[in-house]
């Protein structure tokens, strides 16, 4: 089995959704940063029998934990100081996410005003759904 | 600061407030002739609307006030790329109040979150549509005395309807409202309405012939069944007498029942209902305009004692 590192000081993203890990990657921006990040794939997992990890030696505070609530919040936020996990961070739909998904009724009034921020709000936490705040289209399958 | 956006802005408590600020003005006009002198409506409608216009126009004239406006796009600063956050923060130095019907979903919203002065959802695309469904509500609660406890028929095209399903959500907080859906499978009631009824425990049926339901309804909410939503002529020639309203079918009705419809009317109810005294959709528009009197009122919060 490979085995990669501990990390001194960052977070560990556990129990992603086993081939996840690059959506997620991309969708938080870490191709952004100039640190170290470690994508594991497929991992064994005795909860999900194979899972993706990913580790991340920066600062928690440049993870933006609605973004990712909002990709998956059975994902588990374990804070690293000191390579020891201090703090797991619990996630839980985010209320309203801002620009992060577009809407995509040609009818919205976002359609035609490109500087208005796309926000989406949670109307159903039960069934996940979230919808436009200005025209409330359904947002569909995030493809994730 | 208030706006109205959608019809459930309002709580059902609030709305009884409206409705019968409304009532008293059909009553006693003469109260409510100098209630907003001084004041400005501003109708800013992006696509022309002549009727609901007009009926804001009336409503804030009956009351006092004056009107300022433009009634299309192009005649607006909208035709040179200004946003209508922009464009509301003017009019707001214009006016007390706006009315906006805008093609764009959400375009109302937009201004209301930019304003300093109240603004009033008057149509967004295919979103919502309010004082129709305030206008629906009070001729219902005006001329049956209540909103609850009835059958209500709903016709014609159902799927693309925006004023049926307002209508529909709208209703489903008042108690013991039995929902007949009538009209041809191509344009049945969406799917997701049918689950709220169902999650609320609300009785409704859908049938194909308006025939069948006649006898049980209390009140027939008619709309048009448009011939290009159809695939072919031949189902629409074949469908579009069972949604026809015509002398016969009326005689089915009983003799409390009320015909309404959001106009303008094509040929879904043929003329000669027009006589009947069950037809209340001419009374309905006079509704509209005493409705946006009180929406006017209330949302200025001018009282008058």
């Amino acid at each position: 089995m490979l085995n990669v590192g501990k990390i001194e000081e960052g977070f560990v993203l556990d129990h992603i959704q086993a081939g996840k890990s690059l959506s997620i990657y991309k969708h938080l921006g870490l191709d952004k940063l100039d640190c170290t990040v470690a994508i594991i794939k497929n991992a064994r997992s005795a909860k999900m029998e194979k899972k993706d990890i990913l580790k991340v030696e920066c600062d928690i505070n440049t993870l933006n934990l609605d973004i990712l609530s909002f990709i998956d919040h059975n994902i588990t936020v374990n804070v690293i100081k000191n390579s020891e996990i201090v703090q797991k961070l619990p996630l839980s739909l985010p209320k309203e996410i801002k620009n992060v998904i577009r809407c995509k009724n040609p009818r919205c009034i976002t359609s035609i005003e490109q500087e208005l921020p796309h926000i989406f709000v949670l109307t159903d936490e039960k069934k996940e759904i979230y919808r436009c705040k200005y025209c409330e289209e359904k947002y569909g399958n995030t493809g994730f | 600061m208030r706006h109205l956006m959608s019809p459930l802005d309002f709580s059902t408590g609030e709305l009884d407030n409206l409705f019968s600020l409304a009532e008293d003005i059909e009553r006693h006009p003469e109260k409510y002739a100098h209630a907003c002198e001084g004041k400005k409506l501003a109708t800013c409608f992006y696509e022309p609307s002549t009727r609901t216009r007009l009926s804001f126009e009336a409503a804030m004239l009956n009351l006092g006030g004056k009107v300022l406006g433009f009634s299309d796009a192009n005649s607006s600063s909208a035709a040179k790329g200004e946003s209508v956050s922009d464009t509301i923060r003017v009019i707001s130095c214009f006016a007390d109040i706006c009315a906006m019907r805008h093609p764009k979903e959400g375009a109302p919203m937009v201004a209301a979150s930019h304003s300093s002065i109240p603004v009033i959802n008057a149509g967004d695309g295919g979103h919502q549509h309010p004082t129709q469904t305030l206008t629906d509500l009070l001729t219902i609660r005006a001329i049956k005395g209540r909103l609850d406890s009835f059958t209500i028929g709903l016709c014609g095209d159902l799927k693309f309807g925006r004023t049926v399903h307002s209508l529909i959500n709208a209703l489903v907080r008042y108690d013991n409202i039995n929902f007949v859906f009538i009209s041809p499978d191509e344009l049945t009631i969406p799917e997701y309405i049918i689950e709220t009824l169902r999650e609320r425990g609300i009785p409704f049926r859908e049938i194909r012939k308006l025939e069948e339901v006649m006898p049980e309804l209390d009140i027939l909410y008619m709309t048009r069944v448009q011939k290009e939503r159809f695939f072919n002529e031949e189902d629409y020639v074949r469908l579009k007498d069972y949604y026809i309203l015509n002398k016969e079918k009326m005689q089915l009705a009983k003799e409390d029942m009320i015909v309404l419809h959001p106009l303008p009317r094509v040929n879904e109810i043929s003329v000669e209902v027009d006589d009947d005294p069950r037809a209340v959709y001419f009374r309905q528009v006079q509704y509209g305009v005493y409705v946006r009197m009180a929406l006017l009122l209330t949302l200025l919060e001018i009282r008058i004692p």
